[in-house]
Formats: structure tokens, C-alpha cells, sequence
């Protein structure tokens, strides 16, 4: 059976609360069947929008969503069988972890036997096993978030959706609940729809990562590339760390381009500038710009030490560059560099091709 | 082991827990004496003044203060034949007194209630004790009349010797003693209290069952409505508390009048003939719709705000795991709003089961509960050991059905707010 490659499908949705503002404009997204496809985005960026819409919850102002190739706009919540793992976890406090995840398969009448079997099952796949007769309240959060996956996986759904499922969690027991969450996607091969406003879970568990702002998929691609190759200046910004410098591209050439700060020039790679006397935000990764650089290196600056942050592991320093008084530089913790020292010049260089010139701010 | 035995001591040396109770003495005592208020005022309305209401429902005794000397010869009396020569005179001599005092018209009433024709009997001997002699009191009195021959007399007398009786809640259910001491039930055509406790559990019960189904939707409205409608909303639901409860009935009393604004429309809109015009007050009709009406926010406050706890994305979850919107609601919201369901209930049935003014101004003859018989005994015949005996039947009753729902549901489960 092959994979369909647009087995989730938003075909330009538009959505509108108030008939004024679109919370959702132009949509136009395609999820393959066994993917993990994470929407990320500030708040009020339209991702839960989104979500609700495919789980029935809202309607499309415009447009239409596909569920494996049928229209289901018309389709109420109960009818599309996709699993949904809610913000706060959505158990039922007045029924056991039994009859919460008996309850999807009770309403399709399923016989008490499958059912008991189906439940050990998806207990067990979430470590849960001996906890069927608690009730919610008698769990821990991370229990809890447990119990709502499994409950959403129990009735074998074609899609699950998940909507900021660990918001609620501690920062340790949030990491180990992503890998956990990863590793029941991969084994069971489920769609999954994630929706979160923490990069770094979005980075950790997903196929690809649809970033939306203003309403609008700003780009859609694999966690790496989105990290490595951000296509314009809110991606660059919202996920992971950047440096930035606003300035006007003067010349032009063959994948280079020079671009006039205020103070100096520097060398960048176009992505979203065509001619020059554009204005353009170049984007540099803290870890890509390195100290007294080794090999030749086609940018090389003088920056001057203003804060100097131990971190462990790391150091973060933050230089005057340019002008930019906010540059900052991810130095691993070696003895080599020594001369890190409050008001100390030193030595900046990193490659053109990481220097990425996007839309100006 | 003797590190468990040892008395743990502070830095000072003083042990542990005097420590720990002299600290916190002063605190003990700030608090008490903050509710020491609160604990006089209940103690002052409302402790004392149920336990004046027992002791007049059960005090009887009037009759055995008039006559001390008659029950205390009638000690050795049995009660087989008639009585000695001492209890004749003793209560020639009581009876004497009384008839001096011109009190012996209460006791001529009291006893009548206990032997139908004792009052003539004993009018006629007020009237001829003047010139009784001394000696051979029993020949005198029974030549006076000859009822005092009958034993019956001298028994209904005895009958009323002890200072308490429960013969007023006995009387409440339609029962007395008889002559012979049993109980047994008053005749059929007597038997008007018995209605009314059934009549007042009936509505009761009728009213908080529309009360429940009118209130909630309208709760379940008011937690899900965006804020701007439910305010507004929320202030419909309490205008009629800022509304004075007579206000109320009387604009209840223009509506259902015959010639009211429903009958009015009805007649309008052809649904009854003009000279046909249904009756909706000064009955049963009259008192289901004001009671339930006034009673409402009393079921949709408590139901609201138990409503107002629950997630809408408990009812989502339950769609997006395949249950109907049906199914969703009795699986998943109806078994969370039932602590609310049950507050409600429960203050609305004991509030029904004790309302007077709105059925005394709609109820007609026919819409009257216990409490306006209670009323009335209070100020029409002053019987206020009758009404007091009522009174406390209605207190236990509600602490009864209040029992039986801990029983059921659990008090813990209330949720008022």
C-alpha cells in the first residue's frame, strides 16, 4: 500500500470568527498519510484555528479540507473519526482510565472483549499497565497526558490531532513525553497533526514543520532545513537563534551579494533579494560565525566583547559588530579560547553562504 | 525503642507539644472569640426558639395546674369504677377555685375537646357547687348531674393528668387517643391534614421538577455564552431576586387572573371561548406557575456554577472519540453537572416544602400548603401548640429528605459554588 502523498489536504481555506479579520488566509497544505507534521507559531498565528477546522470543531470560511480524497466540511466531529489529544488532556474526571478509553470504543459498539483487549493494548503501549481502575484526578499530569494519548489512539483513527498536548508538563518530564510521543508515532505509523508554540518540540519530533504567522504557512519544510535554510526573515527569527543586520543590497552576483549596513559591508547569500537597492535583514546563526577562524572565510570583522555569559557547555558573548550591539556568538567551552574577556576585540569570520540576505524586517 | 519514647523537646527544653500548644492558645482564642458572635446570634434566633416550640407542641399543662389537688387524689384511682369520695372532693374543691376565678371556662373547653358533652355538665355544676354543703361531696356532685355517674367523665379527666402530650402531632396527621387510649385515625370526612402534607410534597416536588427543566438550559446558556450575552442574561435571571416576593405574586395574580393578560390572549388568539375562560389561580395551576417562577434562581445559581466548571473541550473530546452529540451529552455532561443538579434540587424541594406567602395569595383553597395551616393556627385559632407541633413535623421532614439524599448522593457531592 503506498503512501499517499496528500492524505490530510487544506485546499485554500479561509477562516474568518468575525466576517473582519482573517484568522486563516489561503491555506493550502498536504500531509502525507504516516506523517508527523508539526503547525508552529506565535500565538494568534491561526494554527489551533487550523486544527479545529480538521477536527469539525470550526468550519471553513472558504475552501475545503480532504480527508483521504473526500471533502469533510460537511462532516460532524463524531463522523471523521480522528483522535484528538486536547491542551488539558480532556479525561473524563467522572469515569475511570478504563472507561475513558472503553468510551470511543463503546460508542461504536464494539463487544466487551475487543474492547478489554484493545484497552490493555494502547495501556500498555503508553507504560500505563495497572492503572485501568484509577480514576484521572489520582494521576500525575504526565499520567494523565498518557491516558489522553492513548485514548486518542485507541480506536485505531486514520489521523490524531494534538493540540499543545504538554503544554502543562515540566520542562523534564515535557522532553522525555516528546520522545515518548515520537517513538509511539514511528511504531505505529499513525498521521499526526501536532500543534505547539515551543520550537524545540517542534524541531525534536517531527517530519516537517509548517510555521505560520499571521495566518499564512510562512514555510513548510523538514526540521533541519527550516533551521538551516529559513526562506525569510520570521522564520529565521522564530526558530532557533539569529543574528540580523538591516541594510541595502549595492551589488549583486552569481549566489553573492554585497549588502551596505549602516557601518561596513558585508558579504551575503540572496535568498530573497533580486536587484540591488533592496533592502534586505541578513540572518547569521550565532554558531555559524566563529573566532579567529582557521580557514579563509569570505566576511571578517572586528567586534568588541560586551557581555559574557557562562553557560556551561557554552558561552554566550555578545559583541558590538557593525553596529549591531546584540550580535551573538555560541563559544564552546575549550581552552583555547582564552581571550574572551569583557572589552576585548577580537576576530569575527564566517562564510557568505550562512549569511542569509531575506525580506527586511 | 526509647528514641520513640523520649518527649521531643524545643532548643529551650520546654516539651514539644506544650510548646506548640502555647503558641498557637492565643490563636485559638482570637478565633473563637471571632465567631463567639455569630455562635450567640444562632444560638439566640434560632436554637432557642425551636426548643420553645418543642416544649409548647408537647406542654399540656393548663388542666393539670387547674386542678393539683383532683390529680393528686386520682393518684390511687385505677380507673375501673368511679372514684372515691377524696378525688370528688378534691376536685369540688380545685373546681371551686377555678369558678371563683372565672378560669373555669378553659378547663370546660379543654375538657370538652377530651369527652364531647363535658361542658354542659360542668356549667351546670359552676352553677350549683354554691350551695353544696360539706361532707359527701361524690352524692352532691352526681346528683347534679347524672353524667357524673359515668366513669367515661372522670377517665377524659385522668386522661389529661400528665403535663406533656403528643396529641397535637397526632392531630397533625389526622389521628387522636381515644377514650380507651389507642390511637386511631379521626373520620374520613375530618381528615384534612393529611391532604395538605401530601398536597405540599406534591408541589414541592412538581415545582423543582420544573424548576430543573426550566433552569437547565438556561444554565447551561449562561457558562457557555460569550461574556457580553451571559451578563445580560445573568441579570435577567437575578432581576426577579431584587424584586420584592409580594411584587411578584401580585404581578402573577394580574396575569392568571380570569380576566388576567393570559386569559386575555388566550381568548385573543381563539384558543378558548370568552365565557369558557380557564381558571389559573386560587388553585393548584396558580401555585405550580408563581412558585416556580419565583424558585428558579435558586435551581439555575447552583447549576450554573457547577456548568461554568466543566470544559467545553470535555463535550469536544467525547465528539472527536465518535459519540453523538446525544451520546456526548449523557456520557460525559450530564454525569458532571449532577452535583449542581442536586444542590439545586434540594434548595429549591425545602424551600418549596415551607413556602407560604405565594400560595396564601394564589393557591385559592385548593393551592394551600401546610405552612398556610400553620399560619392560620398561629393567628385565627391561636393554637400555638398546634402550630408549633406542625411546625417541627415540617423541620423533620426536610432534615429527613435531607438524610435520605446524603444517603443517596452524598452531601459531599453538593456544589453550590
Amino acid at each position: 500500500m503506498s503512501k499517499k502523498a496528500d492524505f490530510v489536504k487544506f485546499d485554500k481555506v479561509d477562516k474568518s470568527y468575525d466576517g473582519k479579520v482573517l484568522v486563516v488566509k489561503d491555506l493550502n497544505l498536504d500531509i502525507e498519510e504516516g506523517e508527523f507534521v508539526t503547525m508552529l507559531g506565535p500565538s494568534g498565528s491561526g494554527k489551533t484555528t487550523c486544527l479545529m477546522m480538521l477536527a469539525g470543531f470550526e468550519t471553513p470560511t472558504n475552501g475545503e479540507i480532504f480527508l483521504d480524497n473526500n471533502p469533510i466540511s460537511n462532516i460532524p466531529p463524531h463522523k471523521r473519526g480522528i483522535g484528538m489529544v486536547f491542551q488539558n488532556y480532556a479525561l473524563f474526571p467522572h469515569m475511570t482510565v478504563f472507561e475513558n478509553l472503553a468510551f470511543p470504543l463503546k460508542v461504536r459498539k464494539m463487544s466487551q472483549e475487543d474492547i478489554e483487549k484493545k484497552v490493555d493494548k494502547a495501556l500498555a503501549m503508553v507504560s500505563l499497565d495497572g492503572f485501568a481502575n484509577r480514576m484521572p484526578g489520582q494521576l500525575s499530569g504526565g499520567q494523565q497526558q498518557r491516558v489522553a494519548v492513548a485514548r486518542a489512539l485507541v480506536f485505531d483513527p486514520a489521523v490524531v490531532l494534538m493540540d499543545e498536548p504538554l503544554g502543562a508538563l515540566d520542562k523534564n518530564l515535557r522532553e522525555s513525553m516528546q520522545y515518548e510521543i515520537k517513538h509511539i508515532h514511528e511504531s505505529i505509523g499513525v498521521t499526526v497533526v501536532y500543534v505547539t508554540h515551543d520550537q524545540g518540540e517542534a524541531l525534536t519530533m517531527s517530519n516537517r514543520i509548517a510555521v505560520f504567522n499571521d495566518g499564512k504557512v510562512q514555510q513548510l519544510s523538514s526540521p533541519d532545513k527550516l533551521y538551516e535554510e529559513p526562506v525569510n526573515s520570521f522564520v529565521a527569527e522564530f526558530i532557533g537563534e539569529n543574528n540580523t543586520f538591516g541594510g541595502e543590497v549595492s551589488e549583486i552576483s552569481n549566489g553573492t551579494c554585497k549588502v551596505k549596513l549602516e557601518k561596513g559591508e558585508i558579504i551575503a547569500n540572496p535568498i530573497s533579494v533580486k536587484s540591488a537597492g533592496d533592502k534586505t535583514t541578513v540572518s547569521i546563526r550565532p554558531e555559524r560565525a566563529l573566532i579567529n577562524p582557521k580557514d579563509k572565510m569570505d566576511n571578517n570583522q572586528k567586534g568588541k566583547i560586551e557581555e559574557v555569559i557562562y553557560h556551561g557547555d557554552h558561552t554566550r558573548v555578545r559583541l558590538n559588530l557593525l553596529g549591531n550591539s546584540e550580535f551573538i556568538l555560541k563559544v564552546p567551552n575549550s581552552s583555547q579560547n582564552l581571550d574572551i574577556k569583557l572589552g576585548n576585540e577580537i576576530n569575527i569570520g564566517w562564510n557568505s553562504h550562512d549569511a542569509r540576505a531575506l525580506d527586511p524586517k | 525503642m526509647s528514641s520513640d519514647t523520649r518527649k521531643i523537646l524545643t532548643t529551650d527544653g520546654i516539651p514539644l507539644e506544650e510548646s506548640l500548644k502555647q503558641a498557637e492558645k492565643k490563636n485559638k482564642i482570637k478565633a473563637f472569640l471571632l465567631v463567639a458572635p455569630l455562635l450567640l446570634f444562632l444560638i439566640i434566633t434560632y436554637m432557642i426558639p425551636i426548643g420553645d416550640m418543642f416544649s409548647r407542641s408537647i406542654d399540656d399543662k393548663m388542666v393539670t395546674n387547674m386542678l393539683p389537688k383532683t390529680y393528686k387524689a386520682m393518684e390511687k384511682w385505677d380507673g375501673k369504677e368511679l372514684p372515691p369520695e377524696e378525688v370528688f372532693e378534691a376536685f369540688y374543691l380545685d373546681y371551686k377555685i377555678l369558678v371563683k376565678n372565672k378560669t373555669a371556662g378553659k378547663l370546660q373547653t379543654q375538657l370538652n375537646y377530651e369527652k364531647n358533652g363535658f361542658k354542659s355538665v360542668l356549667k351546670k355544676l359552676a352553677r350549683k357547687q354554691k350551695k353544696f354543703e360539706e361532707g359527701n361531696y361524690k352524692e352532691q356532685i352526681m346528683k347534679v348531674h347524672k353524667r357524673w355517674r359515668n366513669v367515661e367523665y372522670w377517665r377524659a379527666i385522668k386522661r389529661r393528668a400528665p403535663s406533656y402530650t403528643y396529641s397535637k402531632y397526632l392531630k397533625g396527621v389526622d389521628m387522636y387517643s381515644n377514650e380507651d387510649g389507642k390511637i386511631v385515625q379521626v373520620s374520613e370526612d375530618r381528615r384534612i391534614h393529611r391532604i395538605l402534607w401530601i398536597r405540599t410534597v406534591e408541589v414541592a416536588f412538581f415545582v423543582t421538577l420544573f424548576c430543573f427543566l426550566m433552569a437547565y438550559p438556561i444554565a447551561h446558556l449562561l457558562a457557555t455564552l460569550p461574556m457580553k450575552y451571559s451578563n445580560l442574561l445573568m441579570i435577567c435571571v437575578l432581576l426577579p431576586f431584587w424584586t420584592s416576593l409580594l411584587v411578584r405574586t401580585a404581578s402573577w395574580m394580574i396575569l392568571l387572573q380570569q380576566q388576567g393578560i393570559v386569559n386575555d390572549f388566550f381568548v385573543w388568539t381563539g384558543l378558548v371561548a370568552d365565557d369558557n375562560r380557564p381558571e389559573m389561580m386560587y388553585n393548584k395551576t396558580g401555585t405550580y406557575v408563581a412558585m416556580t417562577q419565583i424558585l428558579l434562581p435558586f435551581m439555575v445559581l447552583p447549576l450554573y456554577s457547577v456548568m461554568k466548571t466543566i470544559s467545553p473541550s470535555l463535550m469536544r473530546a467525547g465528539k472527536s472519540l465518535g459519540a453523538t452529540p446525544a451520546v456526548a451529552f449523557f456520557k460525559v455532561y450530564f454525569p458532571l453537572t449532577i452535583p449542581g443538579i442536586g444542590a439545586g434540587c434540594l434548595l429549591v424541594f425545602i424551600l418549596a416544602i415551607g413556602y407560604y406567602i405565594t400560595p396564601a395569595l394564589v393557591g385559592g383553597a385548593s393551592g394551600t400548603l401546610i405552612s398556610n395551616q400553620i399560619a392560620y393556627h398561629m393567628k385565627s385559632t391561636l393554637d400555638w401548640s398546634f402550630a408549633s407541633a406542625m411546625g417541627l413535623m415540617l423541620l423533620t421532614g426536610v432534615l429527613a429528605i435531607y438524610w435520605i439524599y446524603n444517603k443517596l448522593v452524598g452531601v459531599d457531592n453538593i456544589k453550590l459554588g
